[in-house]
């Protein structure tokens, strides 16, 4: 069946099995390889992206009902010109990334987070990726870098 | 050897992330070369079993499929497989199993597709027949007489034993006795991203490329050479950026050797790629030990004797994991002084999953079993847990020594990391607290749990590794190592160290590792062994640089080399750096023996070495944890989490506090949250990430992670590991804390993990 | 991780939904956020032929006021029920109760229709309306009709829903300033109670039902009855178990179940009151 949708701002038209995921749309006929799969229990939040604005676990959505929708990927954050998004140069001041295999589905979360929730603390940005795993970190700095980027962004 | 300006020591953020941070680091599962087909595992479902038939005709006719393979068909002609020495060739594994299956997870077949889906719909069409035999997965019952044997021909299911001191009983004639009978848990590894390889038939020529989401890709490259009967020339075995490897991406994984056999035997690209819920049963579990402490102690909590057992299991198939319990007996004294030891370490093989190296690997293991014995002994006799371990601390002075369970230990001030961290958590302050809620019958109960810890990086003569640094005709750099990052920030901080030495910026000098084709040797990354050996390889390759190139300049510049210093764009005299000579130009010059001095052969501007650390390191340090404990409902809840580790002379502090912040959750998980479980028949009870309660960022606060430095004298960066520490000094600390809430009702020990229903019976169990 | 093969298609209005699932029987199932089936299809848990997707059908998402009820269409997302001023201060236990579903990306996608369908005695929002005493609209092929609470959840993953009729809305009476609590119990803030208690005030009828207490969400009727006579909240919740068989997994016992549904029905209890005196 056919899929149109657009990709960082990209409009992507595709035929696409029914059962294929959105994770799999973007990764493989796209050809956005940054968004990662950790699980297959819609656990771990490496597969976050936006949807129409909103986080979502791309693993847990048909590319058909992503039809007619707008993604963003972590491909599509920075400048064109390279310059980082706020919240990727958060995370890269305060060492909020080791392996990096979570990072990309972290900072999307990251991102809808504080712009659906500005002025949060400590405590509401814990619950707030309270779906998003990561292993290496244990999680310090990347709360770090999240309120670091929501005080920016209130500024 | 760190100069005034020195950027050494101090916080650099890492060259790796812009990379990582837009998505352009290509993990396994992004390499897709022309051609590549898939390739689906076939797995056993039931946990012992003799293995009747596997029935692949329907299979091999659905779409997409290319081949299916089993030990009853196309075995690819792989033998039964060990990889490790010290475990006895009759307990090895048949990559496709053969007469019998072992484990849930054991591989019956493996289906070749041209894409994942269609090799995941044929997989599901493969026919097992299976008889179950009686199963094994209780560790102690794997020892009685009428077990049920896994190898039958071992004649028992025994696959190691460790023993030392076992002539005399080192408690006898203690004033005091404590004990503990403990389990340090099965635990999984949990990679972000899972285990994987692609097979590339072809290059090198007549061989093979293969890439691998691993810790040691030299590692991999010796077993496959033997496997698949090639010379090492043509093999190249390489890593893209990893996701984590924590330990378990450091064993060889038979499902490597049969997609590498297919790829041959196809001559096409073989891609697997782990799901989530195969990494659950296929990659290797940590921990699982039983473990049993006596403590001899006079009536002031000096320690006369320590009595230990431990009783792991290797898994189906034993590799590293099983002997493990060797480094347990190594560091089971800690960091106390104790006179008279007695050791008695056994693996056996049940019907699970292999076990192998997972963060700590043996040591927190010994540091949960000494730590927490000693927190009863401290109990017993109404001694603060601190005091009872500023009272048996090793001596500063002492060292360097070696323990009587043969640690050698470099250096220690055990009680200045002590007195840090209690002084760090307001540690007087605390207990106020404590008994102010205990007088109000407070619900909810603080509970301060301490540790102290030691623990051995670079083991088992993993302290040698390979280090080269070129300089480039361009005026970059670049520099070679046998160890292999994934995730550690090894670019960066070994880009320090060159740059550092020869003042060439940073974002100019580029790591080369976890390529067997580009480095010649090394042992990879694991047992927090980086800086220590590839930092120090780095250093000293530097180093022979920097001399060669101030050889070069002081004859161009009609100077004597001393006189040669290192600046910006270049070397120059001291004092005049009007008259620099630039990299590019030394490198062009490093070639031409007519720009060289007498006694100076042209080559190119680069130096390899071995760097040889002669033994392990020690790098201890001592945490305090705080929890609240609901005594309504069981409900442990980390408050605060106080580390100071001291990994010798820190290098980039920022890389130092990650290890730290990370391996503390490890810790903390353990003690509170994860439990690789098995039901009576060997069934995996905890197989996806809803079931297996890896936390998330909801369950932890903040961590208050310092560290003191006291330098190894075992190398001239002074550095310890770091990687392990916080899981090693956490783990003990937060449990002794679940134990110290409850201690005022009468609770002596809850086991791991301090599960809720595990706290409410603990308490339930001394409720009046 | 990749779900069997099956067709979909997509509807633009219930009816539509409703010939499709005519058509198709058995072998067919709603496909709302998916938060609910897509995993369990991706395990190979369940394998249905055909989806129908009513993800776009605008007229199903909707949060309204109607007097001394506030409705809300099958379709709303848990972020919106959520944020919705008119929930928050109408019917606050049902917005509250929303905000803890799951995890943020889910609250994004998963529906409350959605999640009351799937009948999942471990779910928040099932246990939320029951204590709501909330009327359930089917739509079918006989037309509509009105399921209360306490009749629309039969069994373990089974509701009143027909294989070939669509929850279209959920009714809720205006709580009227009613006191309010949410109990959820879990080891990690992501994970499913192992046991949770929603209550409401004797204004809101005093409902108590209780997560992963059965094979559904489940009224403990004794405990309220205890409460209307006047008991303490100490004392009603000696109740909490009664009658009730919990299961036990691997995160809890029955016997632990059973002890945990106590403590927080008392301080369901207490919250209650708290609220309601403020």
């Amino acid at each position: 069946m056919k899929v149109t949708v657009t990709v960082n701002g990209q409009v992507e038209d595709h035929d696409v099995e029914p059962r294929q995921l959105l994770v799999h749309f973007i990764r493989e006929t796209v050809g956005l390889t940054g968004t990662n799969v950790g699980c297959d229990t819609s656990s771990c939040g490496a597969c976050t992206v936006l949807l129409d604005g909103d986080s979502v676990k791309s693993c847990t959505v048909l590319a058909a009902q992503a039809d007619g929708c707008a993604i963003t990927t972590i491909e599509g954050l920075a400048d064109a010109d390279g310059t980082l998004h706020p919240m990727q140069e958060a995370f890269r001041e305060h060492h909020g990334l080791q392996c990096g295999y979570c990072t990309p589905g972290m900072v999307m979360a990251a991102v809808s987070l504080i712009a659906e929730h500005p002025g949060l603390d400590e405590a509401g940005v814990r619950a707030g990726l309270e779906g998003n795993l990561c292993r290496c970190t244990g999680y310090h700095n990347i709360v770090q870098a999240v309120l670091a980027a929501s005080a920016a962004a209130s500024r | 050897m760190a100069r005034a300006g020195s950027i050494l020591g101090n916080a650099v953020v890492r060259l790796e992330d812009p990379t990582l941070l837009t998505g352009a680091g290509n993990y396994l599962d992004d390499l897709d070369p022309p051609g590549a087909v898939r390739i689906v595992f076939v797995r056993s479902s039931i946990a012992h079993g003799v293995l009747r038939s596997v029935n692949v005709d329907a299979a091999r006719a659905m779409p997409g499929v290319l081949a299916v393979y089993h030990a009853g068909g196309n075995d690819l002609g792989l033998a039964p497989f060990q990889s490790f020495p010290m475990i006895s060739e009759s307990l090895s594994r048949p990559p496709f199993a053969r007469d019998r299956v072992r484990f849930v997870g054991d591989i019956v077949a493996a289906v070749v597709a041209e894409t994942r889906a269609q090799g995941i719909d044929a997989a599901e069409s493969v026919v097992v027949e299976i008889d179950p035999l009686p199963v094994v997965i209780s560790k102690t019952a794997a020892l009685g007489a009428d077990a049920p044997l896994l190898f039958p021909d071992n004649g028992n299911n025994v696959c190691f034993v460790t023993s030392f001191g076992t002539d005399e009983d080192p408690i006898e004639g203690a004033a005091v006795v404590a004990e503990v009978e403990m389990v340090s848990q099965r635990l999984a590894g949990v990679p972000m991203e899972p285990n994987g390889c692609v097979m590339v038939p072809g290059e090198p020529t007549g061989g093979i490329t293969c890439w691998v989401s691993h810790q040691a890709p030299r590692s991999v490259l010796e077993v496959l050479v033997g496997v698949l009967g090639l010379e090492p020339e043509a093999l190249r075995v390489v890593c893209p950026w990893v996701g984590g490897g924590f330990g378990p991406k450091a064993a060889i994984y038979v499902e490597y050797l049969i997609a590498a056999a297919a790829a041959m035997q196809l001559n096409l690209p073989v891609k697997w790629v782990e799901t989530r819920s195969e990494d659950m049963v296929a990659l290797v579990h940590g921990r699982d030990y039983t473990m049993n402490a006596k403590l001899g102690l006079t009536r002031q909590g000096k320690i006369t004797g320590l009595d230990a057992s431990v009783l792991a299991s290797g898994g189906a198939y034993p590799l590293l994991g099983a002997v493990l319990p060797m480094l347990t007996q190594i560091m089971s004294v800690g960091v106390y002084d104790i006179p008279k030891v007695r050791f008695q370490g056994t693996s056996v093989v049940t019907n699970t999953t292999p076990v192998g190296p997972y963060r700590g690997a043996g040591r927190p293991e010994a540091t949960q079993l000494i730590e927490r014995v000693l927190d009863v002994a401290a109990d017993q006799l109404e001694i603060d847990p601190a005091e009872i371990r500023r009272r048996n601390f090793l001596d500063p002075a002492a060292f360097p020594l070696t323990t009587l369970t043969g640690g050698a230990y470099d250096s220690g001030e055990y009680a200045k990391a002590l007195d840090a961290a209690l002084v760090a958590s307001g540690y007087e302050e605390l207990r106020t607290e404590q008994a102010l809620r205990r007088a109000a019958g407070d619900p909810v109960q603080l509970g301060i749990g301490v540790s102290a810890y030691v623990e051995v990086t670079a083991p088992l003569g993993l302290h040698v590794e390979f280090g080269a640094v070129e300089v480039h005709e361009d005026g970059t750099a670049s520099m070679a190592v046998g160890t292999s990052s994934h995730g550690q920030g090894h670019h960066t901080a070994f880009a320090m160290i060159a740059s550092d030495v020869l003042g060439i910026p940073m974002d100019q000098i580029r790591l080369v590792n976890s390529d067997t084709a580009a480095v010649p040797r090394g042992a990879g990354t694991m047992g927090s062994r980086s800086l220590q050996t590839a930092g120090n390889a780095i250093f000293a390759s530097s180093t022979a640089v920097l001399v060669r190139a101030q050889q070069i300049a002081a004859h161009t510049l009609e100077a004597s080399p001393e006189d040669i210093v290192t600046g910006e764009g270049g070397l120059h005299i001291a004092g005049v750096p009007g008259r620099t000579i630039s990299w590019e130009e030394l490198a062009v010059a490093s070639r031409d023996a007519t720009q060289l001095p007498e006694g100076l052969a042209p080559g190119p501007l680069r130096h390899e070495g071995d760097f040889d650390g002669t033994n392990s390191t020690y790098p201890f340090g001592a945490h305090v944890s705080v929890v609240e404990v609901d005594t309504e409902t069981g409900k442990v809840t980390l408050r605060r989490h106080i580390a100071v580790d001291d990994c010798g002379r820190i290098l980039n502090p920022l890389l130092v506090r990650g290890q730290q912040h990370g391996g503390i959750a490890q810790g903390v998980a353990q003690a509170l949250f994860e439990w690789v479980r098995y039901d009576d028949d060997g069934n995996p009870l905890t197989t996806n990430l809803i079931d297996y309660a890896m936390p998330a960022a909801s369950e932890f606060p903040s961590f208050e992670a310092s560290n003191t430095e006291t330098d190894s004298p075992r190398n001239p960066l002074g550095a310890k590991g770091i990687g392990e520490s916080g899981t090693i000094g956490s783990t003990p600390a937060v449990q002794n804390a679940v134990v110290d809430a409850l201690s005022y009702l009468g609770v002596r020990h809850v086991d791991m993990p301090c599960t809720p229903e595990r706290v409410w019976l603990a308490i339930e169990a001394v409720r009046p | 991780m990749i779900p069997a093969s099956f067709e979909y298609r997509r509807a633009g209005s219930a009816a539509e939904a409703l010939a499709l699932l005519a058509e198709h029987g058995d072998d067919a199932k709603i496909l709302a956020g998916g938060h609910s089936l897509l995993p369990l299809m991706k395990l190979r848990l369940a394998s249905p032929s055909l989806l129908v997707d009513v993800g776009r059908i605008p007229e199903l998402a909707y949060i309204d006021d109607r007097g001394d009820q506030v409705v809300v269409g099958a379709l709303t997302r848990h972020c919106d029920v959520q944020r919705s001023a008119l929930l928050q201060a109408e019917v606050p236990l049902l917005a509250h109760v929303a905000g803890v579903v799951g995890d943020p990306q889910v609250r994004h996608r998963g529906t409350i229709g959605g999640s009351i369908a799937h009948g999942d005695p471990a779910s928040d929002l099932p246990a939320a309306v029951l204590a709501l005493g909330a009327t359930l609209v089917i739509s079918g092929p006989a037309g509509v009709r009105e399921v209360r609470a306490e009749e629309f959840f039969r069994g373990f993953l089974e509701t009143a829903i027909g294989p070939d009729e669509l929850l279209t809305e959920i009714r809720l009476s205006k709580m009227g300033g009613a006191g309010w609590s949410y109990q959820k119990f879990n080891l990690r803030a992501q994970d499913w109670a192992i046991v949770g208690v929603a209550a409401v005030g004797a204004q809101a009828g005093g409902g108590i039902a209780l997560v992963n207490m059965a094979t559904t969400p489940v009224r403990a009727s004794t405990v309220e009855k205890a409460v209307a006579a006047g008991a303490s909240a100490g004392d009603a919740a000696n109740f909490s178990s009664a009658g009730l068989d919990p299961p036990s997994d691997l995160n809890a016992s029955a016997a632990f179940r059973r002890h945990l549904a106590g403590v927080l029905v008392r301080r369901a209890l207490q919250e209650v009151e708290a609220r309601t005196r403020s």
